[in-house]
């Protein structure tokens, strides 16, 4: 099998991880509350979804 | 080689996640609504949507195949009972699911499924307002035509952008 015939040096390796970057969330404002939601998930604080009641949120009150 | 090969094993063994999923059906049957991960409920919808088609039909052959399934009497009386009787006029997409943000400690993404039937919340205000669209009748045409003009002198209004949104909502569902 074929092996690496030297070491990379970490020059190298970390001019590779440059590309490694993290991609911040894509965030909305709840249609209802205003409360800071993350796109395609339930409001955390009142439980709507697409205008609409999805999650029953009386627990957390 | 894994080509289209589309069973999420979800880190189990066969046993272990036929067992996983027939129990995740039999509480989602009982229950309405079940939390879990988005991978789980992905896999759940596959395995029980099926099961909930079989239920459309009431006969002893069909709850034997159910029950194969589930292994739950409890649950399959539930399904051929109350949930059969809410499902039956719905060709299909009998659970949704909702994504509800990332779990604590391992930052799994979690969700709710449901039954759609059973979330009077969600569906009740949408109902009405669901327009099947037509190609070729003049007459609706013409409908749609005043409809836009309308939208168009009442743009800063707030309602007209909404009830858009509901019906695209409906299509997604």
């Amino acid at each position: 099998m074929a092996h690496p015939k030297r070491r990379h040096s970490t020059q190298r390796r970390d001019k590779r991880r440059t590309h490694y970057k993290a991609v911040a969330p894509t965030i909305s404002s709840c249609s209802n509350c205003g409360a800071t939601v993350q796109l395609h998930r339930v409001c955390g604080e009142c439980g709507y979804y697409k205008g609409k009641q999805a999650i029953e949120k009386t627990v957390a009150a | 080689m894994r080509h289209s090969k589309k069973v999420n094993h979800l880190g189990r063994q066969a046993g272990h996640r036929k067992l996983m999923l027939a129990n995740m059906a039999a509480s989602l049957i009982k229950s309405k609504k079940i939390n879990t991960t988005v991978a789980k409920a992905k896999a759940l919808k596959k395995y029980v949507e099926p099961l909930i088609t079989k239920s459309k039909t009431d006969s002893t052959h069909s709850r034997r195949i159910v029950f194969g399934y589930l292994q739950d009497k409890e649950a399959v009386k539930e399904l051929f009972g109350d949930v059969a009787s809410k499902i039956m006029d719905r060709p299909g997409g009998y659970t949704r699911i909702l994504k509800t943000g990332n779990r604590l400690g391992d930052n799994a993404e979690m969700c709710l499924i449901e039954l759609v039937d059973y979330n009077q919340n969600y569906n009740g205000t949408a109902a009405p307002a669901k327009k099947k669209s037509r190609r070729g009748s003049s007459k609706k045409k013409a409908d749609s035509a005043s409809d836009a003009t309308i939208v168009e002198d009442s743009s800063t209004e707030e309602k007209a952008p909404k009830a858009k949104k509901s019906t695209k909502d409906k299509k997604e569902d």
